[in-house]
């Protein structure tokens, strides 16, 4: 009885304290001085049509970098839990999964596959980025081991992948300090034509190693998970 | 009723969605339950977000043929929200997978989810 | 206005829905329910103009969060028995 009353007392003020968000909220007419600066001169100085991309890589591109690191972080943590020995071989009966799904898969995974790396080339320009492009390879993924439990998926090949990609985006960062005005500027190459793929300067190339080293953590994730079950 | 708009009622919806993760958090007994609550957490906190980005009749900041690139200040909605948002999203699964693997490891140690059964720290 | 009919109509489901799935004694349930309540909320951002926020949501919220949930079920219940 004490619990629950505490419980209630806990959500009340919770309730309290986000109450003064709504209270008096009337909905923004306008921005606020900041996201205008970002709206208004975020075309010319980054380049880039989609003003989402232009906060996450270049104007907070150092916070982008913290977050790939804390996604790399949970990958690894993960993988060190649930580590398998070299070896277990598959000692559970698999049911055979069905004609369609299997044939299914086998025409979609591809095409998931470009769709994601589409998402993340398309970020400065459209809806997407190297989060939603990551994601996506990731689901396709998902669809292939459903579809055959029995694949084996090279950890020699995502972790490839994930370090270089990680690397290389630390180097970006570097060469902007080096030949532009500072960490992750995205000035390194030429903005170019506003509104076509090869614009806004870095930027296209930075997503596309976010997307794929997000594509290869929540990839790792996966295929340890996938891997656990196989074991006893 | 005057003063119903979209981005009041996300935010309530919200709101609402927090207190039903913390409630969850405190009152299951069930580990597996106690993560879905902190995802329902995750979510309304991003829900609350995105609403007090939001202007009133503006369109999504990206910027093409239905928008003026010379009066963008005034025809698009808080980008900087959103982009919190995008990567927290992000994160939260990274965060989730690393709070179910926990429960996996705590499971083949103790054979058991009830959070009551692990007491070695009480005192 | 229509988008305020959504917008209400969604926000409701979304607190159905996560009532399911905090409460509901079954946890497949309770899984599923929790996928549905990130489904809806990715129609709030679009109503919020954040497509970006959307698609992400779609695809972990909905997509990966539940099959990681249900990969450390599946592996729970075979320990069991």
């Amino acid at each position: 009885m004490v619990k629950n009353s505490l419980i209630f007392i806990v959500l009340i003020g919770f309730a309290v304290l986000l109450a003064d968000l709504f209270v008096g909220f009337n909905g923004n007419t306008d921005l606020n001085t900041l996201a205008n600066h970002y709206a208004v001169s975020g075309p010319e100085e980054v380049g880039s049509a989609n003003l989402v991309t232009a906060v996450v890589v270049t104007y907070r591109g150092l916070d982008t970098l913290g977050e790939v690191t804390i996604l790399f972080l949970a990958a690894a943590i993960v993988s060190f839990l649930l580590k398998v020995e070299a070896g277990a071989s598959l000692n559970r009966k698999l049911r055979s999964t069905s004609e369609i799904l299997d044939t299914a898969s086998r025409i979609l995974v591809p095409v998931i596959f470009l769709f994601g790396i589409y998402v993340f080339i398309n970020g400065h320009l459209s809806p997407g980025g190297g989060f939603q492009g990551g994601a996506i390879i990731a689901s396709g993924l998902v669809l292939m081991l459903l579809a055959q439990p029995a694949k084996e998926v090279g950890h020699k090949l995502i972790t490839l992948v994930e370090s270089i990609s990680g690397i290389s985006f630390v180097l970006i960062g570097v060469a902007g300090v080096l030949f532009a005005a500072g960490f992750l500027d995205n000035k390194l190459l030429s903005l170019g034509k506003f509104g076509t793929i090869f614009s806004a300067g870095v930027i296209p190339i930075i997503y596309i190693f976010v997307g794929l080293k997000v594509g290869a953590e929540l990839s790792g994730i996966i295929t340890n998970l996938h891997e656990n079950q196989n074991e006893a | 009723m005057e003063n119903l708009n979209l981005e009041i009622i996300t935010l309530i919806t919200g709101v609402i969605l927090v207190l039903i993760g913390i409630w969850g958090l405190l009152t299951q007994k069930n580990l597996i339950k106690i993560v879905i609550g902190f995802t329902l957490f995750d979510t309304g906190i991003h829900i609350i977000m995105v609403s007090i980005g939001y202007v009133k009749n503006r369109t999504a900041p990206i910027i093409d043929q239905s928008v003026n690139i010379n009066d963008v200040g005034n025809s698009v909605v808080d980008p900087v929200p959103q982009a919190l948002v995008l990567t927290a999203i992000v994160i939260g699964l990274g965060v989730t997978a690393l709070m179910l693997t926990y429960v996996l490891k705590m499971y083949q140690k103790r054979k058991s989810l009830e959070i009551n059964n692990y007491n070695d720290l009480k005192w | 206005m229509i988008n305020l009919i959504i917008a209400i109509v969604i926000g409701v489901l979304i607190l159905i829905m996560a009532i399911i799935a905090v409460h509901h004694k079954n946890i497949v349930v309770g899984i599923i329910a929790a996928g549905v309540v990130s489904l809806f909320a990715s129609i709030l951002y679009l109503l919020l103009a954040a497509p970006d926020v959307a698609m992400t949501e779609a695809a972990i919220g909905s997509g990966l969060s539940t099959i990681i949930f249900f990969y450390v079920l599946n592996k729970i219940k075979r320990q069991n028995g």
